[in-house]
C-alpha cells in the first residue's frame, strides 16, 4: 500500500513536472503569459488522434506533426495577438485565456467527447516493481520527464537561444542593447513552450481519454507548480512538482479524489500569501511589484 | 505629405464644463442627453418587452452590476479574474438564509449584500498586497476552489444545489428594482470616482508607491474599494438567486467571471459606464445566440480576444470622443 503510494506519487510528480515545464518556458523563463497553454496541450492530443484515425497516418508521422502544428499555432498566437498587447500584463492574460477558451470550447462543440478519443501508448506492457504493477507508459513518462528537464536546464544555461529566453524576462531593454530581437525570441519561446507541452501531452494522454475539461486542469496544475516553485527556476519546478504531486496522491489515497485539485489550488494560495516570489524564485523585479 | 489627426474639444464641451452651462438650454441638453437618454431607454424597453425579454433585461442589469464592480475594483488597482467569487458568495448567503431560516427576499438580499461584501473582503485581505497578475490569479482560483469544496463536502445541497426558493413577486417588480439599482450604482460610483476619495483610489492603481509616500495607508483604501465592489457583486448574486429561485454550484462558474470582463473589454474600462454599455451589448447578444449551443462560448471568447487586441480603448471611449471632440487631418511639417 505504502509502496504503491510512493511509486504512484513519484510518477504523478513527474507528470506534473512534464506539464509544468512547457508553461514555465514561456511564463517563468521568458515572462510571457501564455494562458492558452492548457488548450494547446489538449489540441495536440486531438491533432494526433485525427492524424492517426482520420488521415490514417502511422504514429511516427502523426505525433511529430501534431507537435509541430501546436508549436506553429502558438507562434501565430504570439505574432497576431500577444505581440499587440505585450507589456499590458492583464490584457496578455485575458487575450490568451480567450484564445484557449475558444479552442477548447470549439472542440467541445465539434463533439470531441467520449471514450474513443485515446492515444496509443508507446509500449503496451506492464512491469512489476516490488509488489506494484506499473504499466510501461508510466515508466516512459518518467524517462521522458528526466530527459526533457535535463535538456531544458542545459538549453537555458548553455545555448545562446536559451540564454536569450532568460534575458528578455530579466530586462527587455538590456536584451535589446545586446542584439537580442525581443519579439522574435519571445515568439520562439512561446512556440518552444507549446512544443514542450505537446510532447508532454503525447506522453501523458495515453493514460486516459482526451477530454476538454482536462485543458483547464492542466493550466491550473501548471500554474500551481510554476508559482510554488518560483518563476524562472528549473530546480524550483522540480521541487514544487514533487511537493504538489505527493500531496495530491496522499490526499487521493487517504481522503477522496475530489480533493486532488483542491491541493494545487491551496498550494497556489498559500505560496502567494506567504512568499509571492515562490520557493526558489530569484526574480527581484517580482518582489518589487508586490 | 505626412498628416496627423488633430482632436479638439468642442466649444460647447469647454463651456459646459463650467457653471455657465446653466445659462443655455442647448448646453444643458448637451450635458443631460447622454445621461437621461439611456435611463429612459431602459425603462421604455422594460415596458414594451415580452416577459421573456424582461427576464433577459434583468439578467443584463445584474451582469452590468458585476461589470461595474469589476471596473471599480480595477480603478483601485486590483484586477479580478473571479467576479464569480462575489456573485457566488452573495448567491449562497441569500439562498441558505432563505432555505434554512425562511427569511423573505426583502431581508436576505440586503444581508447577502453586506455580508457577502464583508466575507469576500476578509477572504482577500491577506492578498491585498499582491498586484496585477498575482492578485488576478488568486481571484481566479478562489471560486474554482469553493466550487470543488462544495462538490467534495456536499454542504448546502452539494452538486444538486438548493431549489424552490421564494420569489420577489412579479417580474415587473424585479425589473424595476434591477433597473433602478443599476443606475444608482452607475451614477453613484461615477460621482464617487470624481471626488478626492476616488482620485485616491485611482492614484493607487496608477502608482501605489507615490500614494504610500504621501502618507496614505493604501491597504485601508484598497480594502474599502474591495468591500464596495464585493457588495455590488454579492447583491447581483443574491438577486439572481431569488430570480431563478435556485442556488447551486453554477453560481461559481466561469461565466460570471468571463462575461463581466468581456463587457469591460468591449465597453472600455475606467468609466464604469463603458462596462455597463458592454454588458448591454453582450448579454442580449448571447441570448440571441442561444440556439447555437456550445458555439456561444466560442463566439464570446473570440469577441473578447478581438476587442482586447483590436479595440483596446473600448466602445464607450470611442463614442465619448466623437461626442466631445471634433477631429480633422492636419499636415505635419518635417
Amino acid at each position: 500500500m505504502l509502496e504503491g503510494t510512493l511509486i504512484y506519487g513519484f510518477i504523478n510528480s513527474v507528470i506534473l513536472m512534464l506539464v509544468a515545464l512547457g508553461f514555465s518556458v514561456t511564463f517563468g523563463i521568458s515572462g510571457v503569459a501564455n494562458f492558452a497553454y492548457g488548450a494547446l496541450y489538449i489540441m495536440t492530443g486531438y491533432l494526433a488522434w485525427l492524424g492517426l484515425h482520420a488521415l490514417g497516418l502511422p504514429y511516427w508521422i502523426a505525433a511529430p506533426a501534431a507537435v509541430a502544428v501546436t508549436a506553429g499555432v502558438a507562434a501565430l498566437i504570439y505574432w497576431f495577438i500577444l505581440l499587440r498587447v505585450r507589456g499590458l500584463v492583464v490584457s496578455e492574460v485575458i487575450a490568451t485565456f480567450g484564445v484557449g477558451l475558444a479552442i477548447l470550447e470549439l472542440f467541445r462543440y465539434l463533439g470531441f467527447i467520449g471514450f474513443e478519443y485515446t492515444l496509443p501508448p508507446l509500449i503496451d506492457a506492464s512491469v512489476m516493481i516490488g509488489s506494484t504493477y506499473v504499466d510501461a507508459q508510466r515508466l516512459c513518462i518518467v524517462g521522458a520527464g528526466v530527459v526533457l528537464a535535463a535538456f531544458l536546464w542545459f538549453f537555458t544555461h548553455y545555448t545562446k537561444t536559451g540564454l536569450a529566453f532568460r534575458g528578455i524576462a530579466q530586462d527587455e531593454r538590456t536584451a535589446l542593447t545586446l542584439g537580442i530581437n525581443v519579439d522574435k525570441v519571445a515568439a520562439w519561446s512561446v512556440a518552444f513552450g507549446a512544443g514542450y507541452g505537446a510532447l508532454a501531452a503525447l506522453m501523458i494522454l495515453p493514460l486516459g481519454t482526451i477530454a476538454v475539461s482536462e485543458g483547464y486542469n492542466v493550466l491550473v496544475n501548471a500554474l500551481a507548480v510554476c508559482i510554488v516553485g518560483g518563476l524562472g527556476s528549473t530546480v524550483g519546478i522540480i521541487v514544487a512538482s514533487f511537493l504538489i504531486g505527493f500531496a495530491q496522491i496522499l490526499t487521493a489515497t487517504y481522503l477522496e479524489t475530489h480533493w486532488m485539485m483542491i491541493v494545487s489550488l491551496v498550494a497556489i494560495l498559500a505560496i502567494l500569501v506567504v512568499k509571492p516570489s515562490g520557493l526558489f524564485g530569484h526574480q527581484k523585479q517580482l518582489e518589487e511589484r508586490i | 505629405m505626412a498628416k496627423r489627426k488633430e482632436r479638439i474639444d468642442r466649444g460647447i464641451k469647454v463651456r459646459s464644463e463650467d457653471i455657465f452651462a446653466l445659462t443655455s438650454w442647448r448646453e444643458m441638453l448637451y450635458l443631460a442627453a447622454p445621461r437621461v437618454v439611456p435611463v429612459l431607454a431602459l425603462f421604455l424597453l422594460g415596458l414594451v418587452a415580452t416577459p421573456y425579454w424582461e427576464r433577459v433585461l434583468i439578467t443584463t442589469c445584474m451582469f452590468a452590476l458585476l461589470a461595474i464592480s469589476w471596473d471599480l475594483l480595477n480603478s483601485a488597482g486590483m484586477v479580478s479574474l473571479g467576479q464569480a467569487l462575489f456573485f457566488g458568495v452573495g448567491a449562497y448567503i441569500a439562498g441558505t438564509l432563505n432555505h434554512y431560516l425562511g427569511l423573505p427576499p426583502a431581508l436576505t438580499i440586503p444581508i447577502a449584500t453586506v455580508g457577502g461584501g464583508a466575507l469576500c473582503t476578509l477572504a482577500l485581505l491577506p492578498v491585498l498586497r499582491l498586484r496585477g497578475i498575482y492578485f488576478a490569479m488568486v481571484t481566479l482560483i478562489l471560486p474554482l476552489m469553493i466550487e470543488r469544496v462544495i462538490e467534495a463536502t456536499k454542504i448546502f445541497g452539494g452538486t444538486e444545489g438548493i431549489s424552490g426558493l421564494s420569489t420577489m413577486g412579479s417580474v415587473h417588480l424585479e425589473f424595476l428594482v434591477a433597473a433602478v439599482l443599476v443606475f444608482v450604482a452607475l451614477f453613484g460610483f461615477r460621482r464617487m470616482m470624481g471626488t478626492d476619495y476616488g482620485l485616491l483610489l485611482k492614484g493607487i492603481s496608477d502608482n501605489d508607491r507615490a500614494v504610500m509616500s504621501a502618507g496614505m495607508n493604501i491597504y485601508v483604501y484598497k480594502a474599502q474599494a474591495l468591500f464596495m465592489a464585493a457588495s455590488v457583486g454579492s447583491f447581483a448574486g443574491a438577486f439572481m438567486t431569488h430570480a431563478y429561485q435556485f442556488v447551486g454550484m453554477p453560481v461559481f462558474a466561469l461565466d460570471y467571471s468571463i462575461i463581466p470582463i468581456a463587457s469591460v473589454a468591449v465597453g472600455g474600462m475606467g468609466t464604469l459606464a463603458g462596462p455597463m454599455l458592454g454588458s448591454f451589448i453582450l448579454v442580449p447578444l448571447s441570448e440571441l445566440l442561444r440556439g447555437l449551443g456550445g458555439l456561444r462560448v466560442v463566439i464570446y471568447a473570440v469577441i473578447l480576444v478581438v476587442c482586447t487586441v483590436g479595440l483596446p480603448e473600448g466602445i464607450f471611449h470611442y463614442l465619448a470622443r466623437k461626442y466631445n471632440q471634433f477631429e480633422r487631418w492636419v499636415g505635419v511639417e518635417r
